[in-house]
């Protein structure tokens, strides 16, 4: 049966005057933006144009587009209560104000992926990652994030999983779960890679990090035995410590400790591995929650630090336009042109698959009007798409040089200053031994050769951005390891809950087959279960710090195939629900991203696969090195035999889950194409699994700002008279009546 | 309470999940006045079971 929903009052959409001239000035703003962004060539523009482009860009999309999808697409009904309020037990399902409720979700979307995709995209020039992070937002990303917040709101906070097995079948269903299981092993290999090319050689880091666990530790008992739930002290005092860790950090740099934190990357795997398997089989209380806490506050306060710098400084941009990378595809950073590798290596901030996991489940369930899908959808992904814009203009404000000898391979680099100013001069970028061994000086770190992974880059960006606003040269070294510690910090708490997330499934599957291992409680089987997870992601890590050719560009490729795969099955639920529930008419909203993404990812599955360049196909680099072995020769950069077979081991792996990748893919389209077609053949007889309507009894406002007419609304149940709600600004929702339970 | 600092200590609770426990109280009372409410203790412990017993509540993306 089709969803009902009647159609939104379009008597209201009048434009006033004013209206059209404050929409006119902000298309203007960013259209100046492109324009400057465009055609500047040869010339360093100001980081104030890419923020008039992406800002004028959001909001003209959030204003006209998002509220286009909501009214005509989704029919978004006010009269209809939200699971938060039917549901309400004021826990988990609670109606939540609008905006805290966008709070919360947008810390839970936004974490190191924004920071990270759109640096190592830099290798291509600002341009392309520019717009593809602004266009790919608006038509896809932030599309995919409300319309799956919508449907899933429409059914309790299904999850994403569920909601493929329910709506499109058991193959879809299964291929979903797969898909997110192998994904989450990838994403924590990708992000702990990151985490070790950052700390490696580097004791201030170290020092730092491994000062997090004791001070979470510490806040965790606090909470648990002191002063159960009092978040904010505990993280005060978190906070401060954790600063007090980035200053000492420097002591003991300095100190005759150095020696004692200064790992090699081998060594810090063992060690992250370690730490992955006692934090996730420890107590939830003990470590992972204390840290969500001061990841999470760090990680806002750093955004709005960063936003703020940005704008007080405004930086001008160093890095060309485009490079010639996009079309030659030979960069050093990330092998293959522009088409596709673009899209994948940007894969949160503009698209990201993982999002549909947070905006099915935890948020649904407590928000509070189901026409707030754009303001919470929509708008926190607009937002963390402005934090991936963030993370470019960090990448392309510094010395474009720099850049390349930072992020590229030490087997293309070599390993002395000398060697990579030649390599990088070799690439037609300029840069001197001796400002590469000061620009490490400024940091205070032994060297800044090959840190790839994109978070020694975005902290580079970050100091330079941060010490013209406070401090100076001198502050320096303390913002580049505060830019570490808060990438670090949330990557290892990642770590942590991807872990758990996985040992969850993998429990689940399994319990199939040894009903005790479903059990939670089980010790044995959280241990079996959870050292499989961490061995899973650990291989990876182990395979990214040892490959010859450089961890971060063999692998990062697979984790935005992989990510952009998940985004193909949330478009693919989302799709197919548009269908049956009679909106075929509207279907392209999300079946163009749907193929868009398609598109790229089996491009970019092709090419991993299929492609005779050594430099981007698995199993012709496979072959390449193979040949090399069997003719007894060594090949560059590999050194030895050894190095020659860990080539063709990765290799092999690598392309053998790109094709499973690829597999998992087809099958999602094929079945929802499937359940599609059925639906449009028999229109009528599609099943839904929605909840059934009842009337809401909230009266809420939709957007930010309380329109006119809903303030009247407000104003006839009594919400501004209500001064009960202890500071609660006046045009908060309230319940009409004798209140929703 | 409608002071600046009141919003802003409103904001921050609801913001960080201090309130959750309050409005957990409020919404039993509100429901039944003689249901029995947990302690912030016993409260604040039920809520880490639960999410020791299903991780993938609260999950952060990457």
């Amino acid at each position: 049966m089709p969803e009902s929903a009647p159609a939104e009052a379009r008597s209201t959409r009048r434009i006033t005057p004013k209206s059209a001239v404050v929409w006119t000035l902000v298309a203007l703003v960013g259209a100046a933006g492109w324009t400057m962004l465009a055609l500047a060539r040869d010339e360093e523009i100001s980081a104030a144009w890419m923020l008039a482009a992406a800002l004028g860009s959001y909001a003209i999309a959030y204003r006209f587009y998002a509220k286009f999808i909501a009214n005509r697409v989704l029919k978004v009904d006010k009269t209809r209560a939200t699971p938060a309020e039917r549901l309400n037990n004021g826990v988990d399902f609670h109606p939540t104000d609008r905006r805290v409720l966008f709070g919360h979700h947008f810390a839970a979307i936004a974490g190191a992926g924004p920071l990270v995709g759109p640096v190592l995209a830099a290798q291509m020039g600002y341009l392309p990652g520019t717009i593809w992070i602004v266009a790919g937002v608006i038509f896809a990303g932030a599309v995919q994030d409300m319309v799956t917040l919508f449907f899933s709101t429409r059914r309790n906070g299904r999850s994403l999983g569920q909601m493929a097995r329910d709506e499109i079948g058991p193959f879809g269903g299964a291929a979903a779960l797969v898909a997110v299981f192998v994904i989450m092993i990838i994403l924590l290999a990708v992000l702990a890679l990151v985490i070790v090319n950052a700390l490696a050689h580097s004791p201030w880091g170290v020092f730092s990090i491994a000062m997090t666990i004791p001070i979470a530790l510490f806040m965790g008992f606090y909470l648990r035995i002191l002063r159960p739930g009092r978040v904010t002290e505990v993280s005060v005092i978190g906070v401060a410590l954790l600063l007090l860790a980035i200053v000492s950090g420097s002591w003991v740099a300095d100190s005759s400790l150095a020696e004692t934190f200064t790992l090699e990357p081998g060594t810090l795997v063992i060690w992250m591995v370690v730490y992955g398997f006692l934090a996730s089989v420890l107590p939830v209380w003990m470590l992972l929650a204390p840290r969500d806490y001061l990841s999470t506050f760090m990680k806002v306060g750093t955004i709005v630090l960063l936003a703020l710098g940005v704008v007080i400084a405004l930086p001008s941009l160093k890095m060309p336009a485009v490079t010639e990378f996009a079309t030659s595809g030979t960069g050093p950073v990330f092998a293959g042109s522009l088409f596709p590798f673009v899209f994948i290596t940007i894969a949160c901030g503009a698209l990201s698959g993982f999002h549909a996991l947070v905006s099915s489940g935890t948020t649904p369930k407590m928000i509070q009007k189901e026409t707030q899908v754009r303001l919470v959808g929509y708008g926190s992904m607009l937002t963390e798409s402005f934090v991936a814009i963030m993370a470019v203009i960090a990448a392309c404000i510094i010395e474009p040089g720099l850049y390349f000898a930072v992020n590229s391979p030490a087997g293309f680099l070599g390993t002395t200053v000398e060697s990579a100013s030649q390599a990088v001069n070799g690439l037609g970028f300029s840069i001197s031994a001796e400002e590469l061994t000061a620009a490490a000086k400024a940091v205070e770190e032994p060297s800044l050769l090959s840190k790839t992974g994109g978070a020694p880059t975005f902290a580079l960006g970050m100091s330079e951005i941060f010490s013209a606003v406070i401090g100076g040269a001198g502050l320096k070294a303390f913002w580049y390891h505060f830019a570490i510690m808060f990438e670090a910090l949330f990557i290892l708490t990642t770590v942590d809950a991807g872990t758990r997330v996985g040992r969850f499934m993998l429990q689940d599957t399994l319990g199939n087959v040894y009903k005790p291992l479903r059990d939670v409680s089980w010790k044995p089987g959280v241990w079996i279960t959870s050292a499989l997870v961490v061995g899973g992601w650990g291989y990876f890590l182990w395979v990214g710090v040892h490959d010859p050719l450089g961890g971060i560009n063999q692998l990062f490729p697979l984790f935005g195939i992989a990510n952009q795969l998940l985004a193909a099955v949330a478009l693919a639920v989302c799709t197919t629900l548009l269908v049956k529930s009679g909106r075929l008419k509207w279907a392209w909203v999300t079946a163009i991203p749907l193929l868009w993404d398609a598109a790229v990812t089996l491009t970019a599955s092709w090419q991993k696969v299929f492609s005779d360049d050594p430099k981007v196909g698995f199993f012709a680099q496979r072959s390449v090195y193979q040949d090399g072995i069997e003719a007894g020769k060594v090949l560059p950069p590999a050194k030895s035999m050894d190095d020659m077979n860990t080539v063709v081991t990765n290799s092999t792996v690598d392309g053998v889950l790109s094709i499973l990748f690829a597999v998992l893919i087809l099958v999602v389209l094929a079945d929802a194409a499937r359940v599609c077609l059925k639906a449009i053949r028999n229109p009528g007889t599609a099943e839904l699994t929605e909840a059934p309507y009842v009337e809401s009894k909230v009266v809420a406002p939709a957007g930010l700002w309380p329109t006119k007419e809903e303030k009247a609304e407000l104003a006839a149940v009594g919400a501004s008279s209500g001064g009960d709600r202890s500071g609660d600004s006046d045009d908060d929702g309230v319940a009409a009546g004798s209140g929703a339970h | 309470m409608n002071s600046l600092a009141g919003k802003v200590r409103y904001w921050w609770r609801e913001l960080s999940g201090e309130a959750v426990y309050d409005r957990y109280v409020a919404h039993t009372r509100a429901c039944d006045p003689d249901a029995e409410v947990l302690s912030r203790w016993e409260f604040e412990r039920k809520r880490m079971d639960e999410r020791e017993a299903d991780p993938r509540e609260g999950f952060r993306c990457c």
